[in-house]
């Protein structure tokens, strides 16, 4: 396990946030150099995504280092959907050697659902592999028993769905990551804190730091099409309701007041050691949101 | 019972494949294309009508009884000059038809039909896929459903985040594999097979192409 700016703020028992930033569809930074400049001194780590949902962009370990080259705290996040074996060992040694110290380790999602429907979705290892692979590597070994020279360290974590509907094979799984290396988790967006308590009195009892997932509502049209197109994600029928009623022009307020609310109460309530803000397309706003929330 | 599962090329595919070739002579199979209704008589009637109606000289046609036969290339003989005299043969059966009668015959052959897997059909135009032949079998840890070929991604540590409400997240109504397996391993009491962390696979336990000798000394193909 490394020891990185992010692992110290898990260890240190103070309220740990994270965000994210995205990778260009292309070479221009700009944008997102601009979102690392808005979220390096304010968050404690960034995640930088994959590929995510299986849409082709500017790579996740390119970005991370960018983060990095910027004074900023990265956690690689990793998907297993697009490269063997191989490949994954390979960036992760190339993540270690240059700094890169924290990897978020994902299956990633289908590539059917992406926008290169036509591609081999590779799938060779999966979150759960991918995190032992970790832990392989650190002890100077590879995937196929062999010494390296020089072995990596990082801080690795997975992500779990508290509100998957079975519960309990997701829960399985969870406890597998944990088993397999996983040393902190951030959650798909959790909406209604009462269901994540009692997810929370479960996953207490595990060696892990819980980052509650936080998904900016931008509107009620929003909170609907995730309810019905996101695996896991469900928003309670009176935040829609409180997303309708806000006046036309101030939604995205409002949906900042309620992340807001959300966080304060998990904070408030010692429910995890946690949030992990996801501003999907409103990066901009994270700090806002951090303000609403007293952070 | 396992079959050879088709589907119909797009007669664009079809008609740039024949392009240049005039005289055709169109194969069905007896079997599983018979079974799937993709090459048995009917189907070989209505192509050789359709391709005659598209400026095609159809030479004859035939449905053999297993187009993946060692027999194939007898069964093609008693048609004689109208298969020798063909630019070409458009084959209606899975490619396993379609290579063994290229081998036998030695004729130009075009495939009329996609090869999607081995599987059975599961109600009247339901068709699934049973087995990846992957070479490395874990039914016995999976309660007797192969998440190799039964999830999406071929996960062995339990569902992936994708799965909503029992189903995969690809969206076409499919079931999630790993919801069946937990649901059948509960009801078998065997829950902690599942706790059970599987390491990566062998994706070489069988390498491409598939070749086994039950015996050092098997006989060369």
């Amino acid at each position: 396990m490394g020891s990185t700016r992010f692992k110290e703020a898990l260890d240190s028992g103070k309220f740990v946030v994270t965000s994210e930033v995205a990778p260009p569809k292309g070479t221009n930074l700009e944008k997102m150099k601009h979102h690392v400049e808005l979220l390096r001194d304010r968050v404690d780590a960034m995640n930088v995504t994959d590929h995510q949902s299986s849409v082709m962009r500017f790579p996740s370990l390119g970005g991370a280092l960018l983060v990095k080259e910027m004074g900023g705290e990265p956690i690689l996040q990793m998907t297993c959907r697009d490269r063997n074996r191989l490949a994954l060992q390979a960036d992760l040694l190339f993540a270690a050697a240059r700094g890169i110290g924290n990897v978020l380790c994902l299956t990633g999602d289908s590539v059917i659902l992406g926008d290169h429907k036509e591609a081999k979705g590779v799938f060779d290892l999966e979150s759960s592999q991918l995190l032992a692979a970790v832990r392989t590597l650190e002890k100077g070994k590879d995937l196929g028993g062999n010494a390296l020279d020089g072995a990596p360290a990082f801080c690795a974590g997975a992500i779990v769905t508290p509100e998957a509907n079975p519960l309990e094979p997701q829960l399985i799984k969870f406890e597998k990551k944990i088993e397999a290396g996983a040393e902190f988790i951030q959650t798909q967006a959790v909406y209604d804190l009462d269901n994540f308590k009692t997810f929370m009195a479960y996953a207490r009892a595990f060696p892990v730091k819980v980052l509650a997932g936080i998904i900016l509502l931008t509107s009620a049209p929003m909170a609907r099409f995730m309810n019905k197109n996101v695996a896991g994600v469900r928003v309670p029928g009176e935040l829609i309701d409180e997303m309708d009623a806000a006046p036309k022009g101030r939604k995205v307020d409002k949906g900042i007041e309620i992340a807001g609310r959300m966080i304060r109460r998990i904070r408030d309530e010692r429910m995890c050691g946690g949030v992990h803000i996801m501003a999907i397309g409103k990066e901009e706003r994270v700090p806002d949101i951090m303000e609403a929330a007293g952070l | 019972m396992i079959r050879s599962i088709t589907r119909n090329k797009p007669e664009e595919e079809i008609d740039r494949l024949l392009e240049g070739l005039t005289r055709i002579f169109v194969i069905g199979c007896g079997t599983c294309v018979t079974l799937t209704r993709t090459g048995g008589a009917d189907q070989v009637r209505g192509m050789s009508e359709a391709l005659a109606g598209r400026g095609k000289l159809i030479t004859g046609e035939t449905v053999l009884p297993v187009a993946c036969d060692n027999l194939t290339g007898e069964a093609l003989k008693e048609h004689g000059p109208k298969v020798e005299q063909s630019d070409a043969l458009l084959i209606m059966t899975c490619a396993f038809g379609v290579q063994t009668v290229a081998r036998q015959s030695g004729k130009t052959v075009i495939p009329a039909l996609d090869t999607l897997f081995m599987g059975k059909e599961s109600g009247v135009g339901r068709f699934d896929e049973i087995c990846t032949q992957c070479g490395s079998c874990i039914l016995g840890e999976t309660g007797g459903i192969c998440p190799v070929t039964a999830c999406h991604k071929g996960m062995m540590n339990g569902p992936c985040g994708g799965t909503n409400d029992g189903l995969c997240e690809i969206g076409d109504g499919r079931d999630c594999a790993w919801t069946l397996i937990y649901d059948r391993l509960k009801e078998l009491g065997r829950l902690d097979v599942m706790r059970r962390y599987q390491a990566a696979r062998n994706h070489q336990a069988s390498p491409g192409p598939g070749i086994w000798r039950d015996t050092p000394e098997a006989e060369e193909g």
